[in-house]
């Protein structure tokens, strides 16, 4: 291999350091309308009366959408009025929707909207959501239409319940010497993508609807606006330009429903909508929260027997991803252990906060934190060392998952060669705690982690290679380049296929729906396998057309030719071959009689042998690999004041083939920063009504520059056999076991027992207090 | 008098232009001058994603009105060209999204040329002005460190 | 962006600049003084102020100096704060004013507006209460120089229209020795849960505080009580500690509690280090 590996850089670089890599908001015209939401300052409330007599009078103003019903939106349980009607939910929720000839006009207008509320009793956490005469958030969950396979407990505010059950508990507690109880949690987030939502939407006299949206879904934007709104989907034309960061949030289909419903109300006319930032973080979907309960039985010497575990994760007041959130909890319920009993009941479950999009690692980090942090609880119980209990119980080719998948060395990456790196990494078999200064100590704490992707059995993906004159080849894919650099890796799988150089092949980053093949979404780490394999079979189509008509031209069989450098040519004459700008468009003979045509490779490829979960058991192939891995955090603790500073973050993880070294060590320290920002400082802050008091940047604090710490990536390649040279994911794995490995870490500096989120100071102090 | 003829200097280019009193730098740079190359991330002062420069002195441009910008030269990271600080954030793998990279780049620019002699408390206490969500910053701190270091 | 409109006013003069603000309020207008205006827009942005006419005062001259005159130093309400974190005319200020914000924004945030905005934390005050500086306000009638222990209490006591020109410290004090501490919800940057700044004058310590309490202030009470040799540090501080003002804050940066802990590991570590030097 000559260019697998190696860190080419992104395709689009030139353009994103030169301010002209454009961004959906960054399109204009003049004949835009624009439009702005008003938002709701209650959690929970009827709405008494919206009066919009001022606003209307503003001069500007063509459309004020309030009050109206329209049909029910949400992509598993439609559940969510796309404004609300007679009553809002959650803090943030659309109430009215003015459009305006331009945008001060949208935002003066909106905020001349007088609403009136009669406030109701609040849910704000998923176990009041349980108790007994909670206020229920929708009146009858069960009666919504839904997909099949999502199973809403009727009268409840439990949307959905997923069942795990593998083995017999009951064997296994009696199998227990030892057992573990605890209980976990931490509140909804944001992603904090640095481009806020945007959209623009138009509808044509010909019925056509043309989106353009900063989305990692574009083709699912396209199916769901064609079904609620009963439009040939033909007709629903979506584009995607570059998205300024996605981390899930932007795999949500949200805005781009409310702008559709402004433009149909001012007769098609294209309508432009940016979300806030406030608007950003609490009305459009943001990150799940979680309260957990765990149980582990072990041996006394540290052999796992069993798990029973409860996952409630905040669906917020509608349910939309949080549905396939607690699903995907379940699936991989533990962290990457083979343990014989597991009975996992796993709920989405409405609340009075704002819902949730995916949010990077799609509720792995989230159910990670917990059982790592029970994992480090039982060691300490058991009295053996965190890393020996982890390697005592890595689950290995030929064990089963959760979900009773049994393993092989494909599918499941290596645990132990993860933990044994680490261990040297990060010395930890020296003491875990020295002593710096009087009041400073440094602390490691280490996790392990894994995940597989759960998106739907038939996701698939589509490319297609065609060829200029030149013989360079245009790439055309599905994927949404978020700032993973996919589409960069893409040519290079391309130019490494076809031996030719990358320079050659140019990327269309766009996406188009009329004109790129579908990627299912740019979601759950799996751009690089669904569209890397898409695009190698472009690449072998493209391939046997060019060899096909070289072989006319050179009168040889096919068998005989070989591609590289741009050229077909005779295995055995070299020198003998055609290069590609004589065949791309066509050969054309001296005389000019001409064959062929322009060269245009196609592929598409479709995840195999995925099955649905059993409703009873949860078994059944939820996806294609686990990517695994072991990471650490040390500290410097304060043991005063209980501040502290991470100075490392150690992530090995095993992403079978690294394509392009550089950018999966960005995708990977990305993720360690965001993760350690989850794990120490992000999460909203409710009051007692459910209101989000810290919806802004400077109280809501993601990682700054000089805050974040030393970074060490190792990579284990451990080749996934079905895909793309054998790379697995990496997108998402740096995350993953941040929070846990700091709540590890600091648990032990602390010597109290850290188990909600974020670790601050403050929350140490309290747990020290026993406040 | 609400709205206004007025004359800005960007990138070394003299503009005339439409605005109201109330209408923040950025507002005009994007959306009356066609620069979208600075962008809008909370227009609350929190993001540095729209970070110009203010007679080489960097600004927010959502923190600032366009008639403060009156007979001060302006520049967008549609003004650099070729720099240093831009190649090493190529060569550095300094972004992924890109969208947080022109705040940053222009923000590291000024800094450089302000300060070619900067230490590491500087350079912090400077780049801390900006958001970047998808790296690490370990890329950034290169990036600038490399070009500080050539300029040593 | 601003939902309203404003009309935009550049005095030259202290003069022209207060009666500009007469002349607008006697016509039914809702003017303001705008500095760096940062306040003005991201406050406005949200509706939480309005205002129909601005009056900007970076042209005045008096408010843009920064300068000695016979011993004592004056600093204008235009100053911004980058430009007094990058001159080391007022070490004390200079760090407290170099933990406000961050540094691009402190390119437009104003000393002016950092002592007379919203935003309760006006962090740049407290050197200058520490120091018995005297402010000079522009009123209707000229110039007025008030001690700004007397007039700033909580925030700047000064008559609608009034104009905050300078503010006059005395070399002694900005020579003197110092320290501040700023303390935030995790790591360094957001709000502060508590910035205490304290100056060594005669060998008494004084201090100042924001972040404590929603508004910045200093307590005389507390300072006798810390400077007690006669008793340890420890019970200095705990008896400190029950002179406080009220209320204590609790919002999303810290519990009130919370704040009071943080409190007494800081004035120990003041204590510390100027009873030490």
């Amino acid at each position: 291999m000559s260019i697998i590996g190696k860190s080419v850089i992104r395709q689009e670089s030139y353009d994103k350091v030169t301010g002209r890599a454009k961004y959906t908001a960054d399109y204009s015209s003049r004949s835009l309308f624009h439009a702005k939401t008003v938002i709701s300052t209650f959690a929970h409330a009827k709405i008494k009366s919206i009066d919009t007599k001022e606003a209307r009078s503003v001069r500007g103003v063509r459309a004020i959408l309030a009050g109206e019903e329209f049909p029910l939106t949400g992509e598993e349980i439609r559940d969510r009025p796309p404004i609300a009607v007679d009553k809002v939910r959650f803090h943030g929720e659309v109430v009215a929707l003015v459009v305006a000839d331009n945008p001060k006009v949208a935002k003066q207008a909106a905020s001349l909207i007088k609403i009136e509320y009669d406030p109701l009793p609040v849910v704000n956490s998923p176990s009041e959501a349980l108790e007994e005469n909670a206020p229920l958030l929708h009146n009858d969950v069960s009666k919504y239409e839904k997909e099949e396979g999502v199973n809403p407990i009727p009268k409840s505010n439990i949307a959905n319940h997923v069942k795990i059950r593998k083995g017999q508990k009951e064997k296994g507690w009696s199998e227990s010497e030892v057992t573990l109880e605890a209980t976990f949690g931490f509140p909804p987030s944001d992603h904090i993508a640095m481009e806020t939502r945007a959209v623009t939407a138009e509808i044509r006299p010909n019925g056509y609807v043309y989106i353009q949206s900063s989305s990692q879904a574009p083709f699912m934007i396209k199916k769901l606006i064609s079904t609620y709104f009963d439009i040939d989907v033909g007709k629903v034309v979506v584009n995607t330009p570059l998205v300024g960061g996605g981390y899930g949030g932007k795999a949500s289909v949200q805005l781009e429903i409310l702008a559709y419903l402004a433009s149909k109300a001012v007769d098609g006319r294209p309508v432009k909508m940016v979300n806030s930032r406030e608007e950003d973080m609490i009305t459009s979907p943001g990150h799940v929260g979680l309260e957990a309960k765990i149980k582990l039985g072990s041996t006394s010497d540290g052999c796992l027997k069993v798990a029973e575990i409860t996952y409630l994760f905040d669906s917020g007041a509608y349910s939309d991803k949080a549905v396939h959130l607690s699903r995907a909890g379940a699936v991989d319920c533990t962290g990457p252990y083979c343990i014989e009993n597991i009975w996992c009941d796993s709920y989405s479950v409405y609340t009075n906060h704002p819902y949730p999009a995916p949010y990077r690692g799609f509720a792995h980090t989230e159910v990670l934190f917990a059982f790592e942090r029970a994992m480090d609880m039982l060691s300490n119980k058991l009295e053996m060392d965190p890393l020996d209990l982890r390697m005592k119980n890595a689950i290995l080719p030929g064990d089963r998952t959760p979900t009773q998948v049994k393993l092989n060395r494909s599918t499941v990456g290596d645990v132990p060669a993860c933990i044994e790196r680490l261990r040297k990494i990060i010395d930890w078999d020296k003491e875990k705690v020295v002593k710096v200064s009087d009041h400073i100590i440094r602390a490691k704490g280490v996790c392990c982690v894994w995940k597989n992707s759960t998106i739907p059995t038939d996701s698939s993906s589509g490319a297609i290679l065609t060829f200029n004159e030149d013989g360079s080849i245009n790439l055309i894919s599905g994927v949404v380049e978020i700032g993973t650099g996919t589409k960069t890796v893409l040519a290079q799988m391309v130019a490494e296929k076809m031996e030719m150089d990358i320079k050659n092949i140019h990327v269309q980053m766009r996406v188009d729906t009329q004109s790129t093949p579908e990627h299912w979404k740019t979601v759950a780490s799996r751009g690089t396998f669904l569209a890397g394999r898409a695009v190698l079979a472009a690449a072998d189509d493209a391939l046997c057309q060019l060899k096909e008509i070289a072989s006319v031209v050179l009168r040889a069989d096919v068998d005989d030719l070989v591609v590289a450098n741009s050229r077909v040519f005779l295995r055995e004459e070299p020198e003998l071959g055609v290069h590609f700008r004589e065949i791309a468009y066509g050969y054309v003979y001296p005389n000019g009689n001409a064959i062929g045509g322009q060269i245009i490779g196609r592929g598409t490829y479709i995840q195999r042998n995925m099955t649905h979960l059993d409703p009873e058991t949860g078994a059944g192939k939820p996806g294609p690999e686990w990517a695994v891995g072991a990471q650490a955090v040390e500290v410097e603790f304060n043991t005063r004041d209980y501040t502290y500073k991470v100075i490392k973050a150690v992530s090995v993880l095993d992403i079978g083939k690294v394509l392009n070294y550089k950018g999966a060590r960005g995708q990977v320290t990305g993720a360690m920063s965001m993760g350690l920002a989850f794990g120490a400082r992000e999460g909203f802050v409710f009051d007692e009504q459910a209101r989000v008091l810290n919806p802004q940047l400077r109280t809501y604090r993601p990682v700054h520059y000089g805050e974040h710490p030393e970074y060490i990536v190792d990579f284990i390649e451990t080749p996934h056999l079905d895909s793309p040279f054998g790379a697995r994911g990496v997108g998402e794995q740096g995350l993953l076991g941040m929070p846990a490995a700091l709540a590890n870490c600091l648990s032990i500096a602390s010597g109290v027992s850290l188990q909600h989120l974020p670790l601050t100071p403050e929350y140490i102090w309290r747990r020290k207090e026993g406040l | 008098m609400s709205l206004q003829s007025v004359i800005l200097h960007v990138n070394g280019e003299e503009q005339q232009v439409t605005i109201r009193p109330s209408e923040t730098l950025l507002y005009v740079l994007r959306e009356k001058l066609g620069l979208t190359g600075s962008k809008p991330g909370c227009l609350n002062g929190d993001c540095g994603a729209c970070t110009v420069t203010i007679d080489n002195i960097p600004m927010k441009s959502c923190l600032m009105l366009a008639i403060e910008a009156i007979d001060k030269e302006i520049t967008t990271i549609e003004g650099l060209k070729d720099t240093p600080i831009q190649r090493a954030f190529v060569e550095h793998f300094a972004f992924q999204c890109g969208y947080c990279t022109p705040g940053f780049i222009m923000n590291s620019h000024s800094l450089i040329q302000n300060h070619p002699d900067a230490d590491n408390g500087m350079i912090k206490n400077w780049l801390k002005s900006n958001i970047c969500r998808c790296t690490g910053y370990e890329e950034i701190e290169a990036a600038v460190k490399s070009v500080l270091h050539e300029k040593k | 962006m601003l939902a309203f409109d404003f009309d935009y006013y550049k005095p030259s003069s202290m003069e022209e600049a207060v009666n500009q603000f007469k002349v607008l309020k006697r016509t039914g207008k809702s003017p303001m003084y705008f500095s760096g205006g940062t306040e003005i827009i991201t406050l406005g942005r949200l509706n939480y102020l309005y205002a129909d006419s601005v009056i900007d005062i970076k042209s005045i001259p008096e408010c843009c100096t920064m300068d000695f005159e016979h011993d004592n130093l004056y600093l204008g309400s235009a100053i911004t704060l980058a430009e007094i974190e990058g001159s080391d005319i007022f070490p004390l200020l200079s760090k407290v004013s170099s933990e406000v914000g961050d540094h691009t924004s402190r390119t437009k945030i104003t000393l002016g507006g950092n002592i007379c905005g919203d935003i309760f934390y006006r962090e740049a005050v407290l050197p200058f209460l520490l120091a018995d500086s005297v402010v000079f306000i522009a009123e209707e009638d000229g110039i007025q120089a008030y001690n700004i222990n007397e007039i700033f209490n909580e925030e700047l006591k000064k008559k609608e229209g009034d104009l905050l020109v300078q503010v006059v410290t005395e070399k002694k004090y900005v020579t003197a020795p110092h320290i501040t501490i700023k303390r935030q919800k995790q790591w360094e940057s957001g709000y502060p849960v508590i910035t205490a700044s304290a100056l060594k004058i005669n060998s008494n310590v004084r201090v100042a505080i924001s972040g404590l309490c929603p508004f910045p202030f200093r307590s005389r009470e507390m300072e006798e009580t810390l400077n007690n040799r006669s008793v340890s540090i420890d019970q200095r501080i705990k008896l400190a500690m029950t002179k406080l003002p009220e209320p204590i804050l609790s919002d999303t940066e810290a519990s009130d509690k919370y704040r009071l802990f943080v409190l007494s590991n800081v004035l120990h570590d003041i204590l510390q280090a100027l009873e030490v030097s």
